[in-house]
């Protein structure tokens, strides 16, 4: 079934009854081409891209509880290209293109917001840095505008500029950033995909791999043994505990980040702001609450809630840069597990294992790259090569020494 | 969470700086033969479990000690509490 205007209509006249499940619940097959263990929105775009984009067929998806459980259902939906490195920012760039074109593509409404994210300058040397990046961003394709002071406190004009501490000097804008709805994320993927005749398998968790001769045969889950050819791993914040499946130890550390959204509130907040002097961004969804957040606690931690002292934290930046906030009160609070990697970048590689790929380490960054996180490693099981904007994105850059270390904080996953 | 630091007693998690796995206490020695793969293993590899996992924590607003503390991943409790020093004594690294 095709979503469209006209049909909206048409069901709205007819009571609603021709609406149909977006997906079907298929029962395992012994055996499939592909295995893409991890429904959220990695693993579901993946698939989605190997049945549309690389005609490849047999695909199943597996996915312990339900599709957009995970991080892809607790994140807070920003989207944008404003990396600097090399290795990240072409990756981020072709992401937000997709982002672009991606309603269509799957039929289905990811509510893409394209708001414009503004990241606030608080000193001189920011402002150089920023500048440099803003460069980058050009360089590679992406759109960066640099705003005055003024040019801010015109479609800010409520935000702090006078703070102590932190006045506000600028901002870096990114007109193409923005928000996006994110189970719709998953669920049009997984739509998309379901129709394409990939298999959503939910409530099947993948208890083991089968690895026969160096040769990944397929995923033993808790509803039995699944033959694949290749098997493909997107399971986020649970990455070291499923490869560790396959006897591999990961360079990632699983960290937790919350997320905080308050009462609903008349529109305020026009697009996506952060703090630069403090951990603190936040934008306004369209049911009205702001949404907002802050640092990772900081500890290893595969609990999906946080602790106290963040709340305070994240609190105390929103205040700083936003004092109208104070009299907002906070609704929900939760936290998802975080797949921080030793240089803050991502992983979308082959392992040793024949058969066997993987991707992750993405980090608190994740949600804006699925699309081409999906695209590029459908191109690396369909065909054994990186996609061109992903070649950087190999196991073995620690160990030759090309970190992607956009912070520059070397191997310290929680300060990336 | 609070940590019941050995010499000080209880005291609250804030007062701390996270490292990470207590193996980071164990640096390779950078004369040997194979310094190069033991390097990339400590600084890079991590067992990162779900359950108990023993970390170091440095008491930086407090006594500057470093504290090796186990901890479950899963449930945030906090099972036992040691000084690093003993920790690297009993593994054989200070005199
Ligand atoms: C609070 C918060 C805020 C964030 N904000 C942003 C943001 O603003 N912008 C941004 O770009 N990114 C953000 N992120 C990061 C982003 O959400 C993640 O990087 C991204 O969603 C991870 O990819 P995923 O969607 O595939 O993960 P997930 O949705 O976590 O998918 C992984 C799936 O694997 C499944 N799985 C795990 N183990 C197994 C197993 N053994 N067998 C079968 N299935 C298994 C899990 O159940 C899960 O559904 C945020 C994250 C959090 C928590």
């Amino acid at each position: 079934m095709r979503y469209s205007g006209f049909r909206v209509i048409k069901e709205a006249l007819t009571g609603h009854k021709g609406w149909r499940p977006a997906w079907r619940e298929p029962d395992p097959q012994p055996n499939y081409d592909i295995v893409i263990v991890g429904g959220g929105g990695h693993g579901l775009a993946t698939a989605y891209y190997l049945a549309k984009e690389f005609r490849q067929h047999r695909i199943a998806v597996i996915e312990k509880g339900w599709i957009g459980g995970g991080n892809v259902g607790r994140n807070t939906t920003i989207i944008r290209s404003n990396y600097m490195l090399d290795g990240n920012e072409p990756f981020y760039e072709f992401s937000l293109k997709l982002w672009e074109g991606l309603e269509q593509d799957f039929n289905y409404n990811a509510m893409v917001s394209q708001r414009g994210i503004l990241n606030l300058i608080h000193s001189d040397a920011q402002r150089d840095a920023f500048i440099r990046r803003g460069n980058a961003m050009i360089l590679n394709g992406a759109d960066a505008e640099l705003l005055s002071r003024d040019q801010v406190r015109r479609e800010y004009p409520f935000l702090n500029f006078n703070d102590a501490r932190f006045p506000i000097q600028g901002g870096l804008a990114q007109r193409r950033g923005g928000t996006v709805r994110h189970d719709a994320v998953a669920w049009g993927y997984a739509r998309g995909a379901d129709q394409r005749g990939v298999d959503i398998i939910q409530n099947c968790e993948v208890t083991g791999f089968r690895i026969e001769n160096g040769k990944c045969m397929g995923v033993e889950t808790s509803r039995g043994f699944i033959g694949a050819g290749k098997v493909g791993v997107a399971v986020a914040g649970n990455s070291s505990r499923v490869m560790a499946m396959a006897g591999m130890r990961l360079p990632i550390e699983s960290h937790v980040l919350q997320a905080f959204v308050t009462e609903g509130l008349k529109p305020v907040l026009p697009g996506v702001i952060t703090f630069g002097a403090g951990h603190f961004y936040c934008s306004q969804s369209d049911k009205g609450g702001l949404v907002f957040g802050g640092d990772i606690d900081g500890y290893n931690s595969y609990a999906q809630r946080g602790n106290l002292p963040v709340i305070e934290d994240v609190a105390e930046g929103g205040m700083a840069l936003f004092p109208g906030l104070g009299r907002v009160r906070l609704l929900r609070v939760w936290g998802g597990i975080m797949d921080m990697s030793m240089d803050g970048s991502p992983i979308i590689d082959r392992t040793d294992i024949d058969g066997l790929y993987f991707n992750g380490g993405w980090c608190y960054g994740g949600f804006k790259a699925t699309p081409a996180s999906g695209w590029c490693f459908a191109h690396l099981l369909a065909t054994d090569q990186p996609h061109p904007t992903a070649t950087a994105y190999r196991f073995d850059r620690f160990e030759r020494g090309y970190l992607i270390d956009e912070k520059g904080m070397g191997a310290q996953p929680n300060l990336h | 969470m609070i940590i019941n630091h050995p010499l000080l007693g209880p005291c609250d998690a804030q007062e701390f700086v996270y490292k990470g796995d207590f193996r980071l206490i164990d640096r390779p020695d950078g004369m040997a033969e194979s310094a190069e793969a033991a390097f990339f293993d400590y600084l890079y590899l991590r067992e990162n479990p779900a359950g108990a996992h023993r970390e170091l924590w440095f008491h930086e607003q407090g006594d500057r000690s470093w504290l090796v503390v186990t901890r479950n991943t899963v449930t945030h409790e906090i099972t036992n509490v040691e000084l690093a020093r003993d920790v690297a004594r009993s593994m054989g690294r200070s005199r």
